[in-house]
């Protein structure tokens, strides 16, 4: 097995295609586990993860906690409510505790662009980076990467759409970044205060103000979820108008490529990103993407942390 | 007397005795300093030095060394400390205290606004007549362009200097870093240049409607340098500063979320740093102020976004700039005139400098930047545990040492 480059999984920046391709190879293995009569290897057995959520985020938690203990790994989690992260203890000395308890794994979502990179500065465990700010979610990257290759047979050459708002999306970001590094020619749209003017330089991508030549000929079409508090901070005028303008119609699905599919990280709005009832399309492949979520997190689990590590020192 | 062999002067013209050693007047000392520059009392127009409030990052008395160790024979004193530097009284205390530090001259800036609240002016006669050489809200702009102009009306009536840091903070609000793909990349949010570009236009046309002297602190971008440079030409009586930091690194040094490069302006691309260079060179812009911000290690080390901005640079400049010199970026007489005369004339002083100051440096001593080698209180800086070129050897102030490598 390929190993991955780093002890850690910050962002998709450092993973090369073979790397994921490994990962993806790995997910497949794993994904038939979840679908047996007992749904446990003992791979990680003794192994302990912690799943440190400074947001509220139940589905991302639960898939890696599930992820874990399918491995039979300690998933231990600990949220911001329950800890004294509320009280203001800052993250520097959450990771001196979090140290002391002799983790194998911290899991961490955090509003902070960069925050996984901190902690794994002051950590010898490994860090898998659950979403941080605007900035990366690759773990969603790569079982969107997953739930592509399972449905269209390849991660390359294809043409990818992603809609909504790209600006503020770590989804975007992360998804960006693996689909070009794998080869496919990917398009982002959306109105242009939820599209900054650097993105296509950043990631090398083509931006658009309509749908209909995103969506034209594409493989793949990414729904993103837009935020109510978008409305407030003078991105959109109103949902009505968003939906109306960027929301994906039964007519514009027409114009997508014959065997293409829809994705959308959830959760999703009804009516606002998608017409209502083209959620339940059969070009969805929206619970395959939760599936493939906790095989993709074994799967970087075991590779992480599944064979004997060097630890590093922190700093 | 002072007498230094081995050195030769740059923008002074001192004496020279029979055994070919400068004379200054002032304390007994006698030293060999081969190949070293004397040069005028380096004048530091902009620095933090946390007192009152924060002297677990830095106090009087650790900054005034801490400057003195990096060549600067004065130091502007930002008045933004915990509470502000906003009446005579408290300048008064503060000017005692410094007095009694064997460093830098102290010469302290007051509030433009009382509390640097943006709503009423300070008592400038008052702090003037208390020591003040200017007013300033320190890195908060005034942002209403009405009060800025009611500001520079009344400082110019009893001939105060005006430092503006020119930012529109709407445009601005939340940011941390530029915005360009590198912030977009990291999912940082980036302030674009328009947010200091187009306060800079709006402030020299009120300096020009007004009639009085305006400085715009810390300059990031190279429209700003063409707008000063404009207005310059007009016969506006608007000068400006950079930091060493924005002459040498641009926001790709943000890397992977190094909180010591988040900085207030933040660092913007290479065109602009290049832009920068060039505005001192030609001499666009007046003086290189080392914005020096101490923090405390629990400042800084946090999330890029939570970090407090700022970074320590007293001991670093004249490394920083001596690089910056050695690889031709930029021109060695235009980096001293920046760091002497330059923000000598900015604070109108006579003469153009302090006439008993001066600094000599030796452009080839290495050392290394350590919490152990600086005298600063903090050590937020990106230069940390690196090996450097060139430092001050003898800082004089008023013909005294008060600085001595």
């Amino acid at each position: 097995m390929s190993q991955l480059p780093s002890r850690d999984l910050l962002e998709i920046d450092g993973l090369e295609p073979q790397h994921v391709t490994a990962i993806l190879d790995s997910a497949e293995a794993f994904l038939e586990v979840s679908r047996r009569p007992v749904r446990k290897v003992p791979t990680l057995r003794g192994k302990t993860v912690i799943n440190l959520f400074y947001e509220n985020s139940t589905r991302t938690r639960t898939s890696f906690e599930l992820a874990a203990k399918r491995l039979s790994a300690d998933a231990v989690n600990m949220s911001v409510a329950t800890s004294s992260i509320k009280k203001g203890e800052s993250l520097y000395d959450t990771a001196k505790t979090l140290e002391a308890m002799h983790p194998d794994a911290v899991v961490i979502r955090h509003p902070e662009s960069g925050a996984p990179h901190f902690l794994a500065r002051h950590l010898r465990c490994a860090v898998i980076n659950a979403g941080d700010g605007m900035h990366a979610h690759p773990t969603q990257a790569l079982l969107d990467a997953f739930t592509i290759r399972k449905s269209l047979g390849r991660i390359s050459g294809l043409k990818v759409a992603i809609c909504g708002d790209i600006a503020h999306s770590r989804v975007a970001r992360s998804n960006c970044a693996l689909l070009t590094r794998m080869g496919n020619d990917v398009h982002v749209v959306g109105p242009r205060t939820l599209i900054p003017p650097d993105f296509e330089k950043a990631f090398g991508v083509t931006a658009h103000d309509r749908l209909e030549p995103a969506l034209q000929d594409a493989d793949v079409v990414m729904l993103l979820r837009i935020q109510r508090e978008r409305l407030g901070e003078a991105l959109l005028p109103s949902l009505r108008e968003y939906a109306r303008t960027f929301g994906v119609s039964r007519a514009l699905l027409d114009r997508l490529a014959p065997n293409a599919i829809v994705l959308h990280p959830g959760p999703m709005n009804r009516g606002v990103e998608i017409e209502p009832e083209l959620a339940d399309d059969k070009r969805s492949r929206v619970l395959d993407q939760v599936e493939a979520g906790v095989a993709v997190r074994m799967a970087l689990l075991y590779m992480l942390i599944g064979e004997s590590q060097s630890s590093r020192a922190p700093t | 007397m002072i007498r230094i062999h081995g050195a030769y002067q740059l923008g002074t013209s001192l004496e020279i005795d029979e055994a070919g050693a400068i004379l200054i007047e002032g304390d007994d000392l006698e030293l060999r300093a081969d190949g070293a520059w004397l040069v005028p009392g380096l004048i530091d127009l902009r620095a933090h030095l946390r007192e009152p409030g924060d002297e677990p990052a830095e106090d009087l008395e650790s900054g005034l060394q801490a400057a003195a160790a990096g060549g600067f024979a004065s130091v502007c004193a930002m008045p933004g400390t915990r509470p502000p530097n906003d009446d005579g009284a408290l300048t008064e205390i503060l000017c005692h205290r410094a007095a009694k530090v064997r460093g830098a001259r102290f010469l302290p800036f007051g509030c433009m606004t009382q509390g640097m609240r943006g709503e009423e002016l300070t008592q400038m006669e008052e702090l003037k007549a208390a020591g003040c050489v200017g007013v300033t809200d320190d890195h908060r702009p005034v942002a209403d362009p009405a009060l800025l102009r009611r500001a520079m009306e009344y400082a110019e009536t009893f001939d105060i200097l005006v430092m503006q840091h020119a930012e529109l903070p709407e445009l601005s609000a939340g940011t941390v870093m530029h915005e360009g793909p590198n912030s977009v990349r990291l999912g940082l949010r980036g302030s674009p240049r328009a947010a200091e570009v187009a306060a800079v236009a709006r402030d020299i046309q009120i300096a020009e409607l007004t009639g009085g002297r305006l400085h715009l602190a810390h300059l990031s971008c190279g429209a700003s340098v063409e707008l000063v440079k404009n207005a310059k030409e007009r016969g506006a009586r608007v000068t400006c500063d950079v930091s060493p930091h924005h002459l040498a690194y641009t926001d790709a040094d943000v890397g992977a979320y190094d909180s010591n490069f988040r900085i207030v302006p933040p660092l913007r691309s290479p065109e602009d740093r290049d832009a920068l260079r060039r505005g001192v060179n030609d001499g666009t812009i007046d003086a290189i102020a080392s914005d020096h911000a101490p923090h405390p290690d629990i400042a800084k080390r946090r999330p890029f976004a939570s970090a407090a901005p700022g970074m320590i640079s007293f001991e670093t400049t004249l490394p920083v700039l001596l690089a910056l010199i050695e690889d031709g970026s930029l021109r060695r007489e235009a980096v001293v005139r920046a760091l002497s005369v330059g923000p000598a004339r900015v604070l109108g002083l006579p003469g153009e400098r302090f006439a008993g100051d001066f600094t000599l440096i030796d452009p080839r001593c290495a050392w290394t930047v350590s919490r152990e080698s600086l005298r600063s209180k903090s050590a937020n800086t990106p230069m940390l545990g690196r090996e450097v070129r060139g430092a001050a050897i003898l800082t004089i102030v008023e013909g005294q040492v008060v600085f001595q490598r």
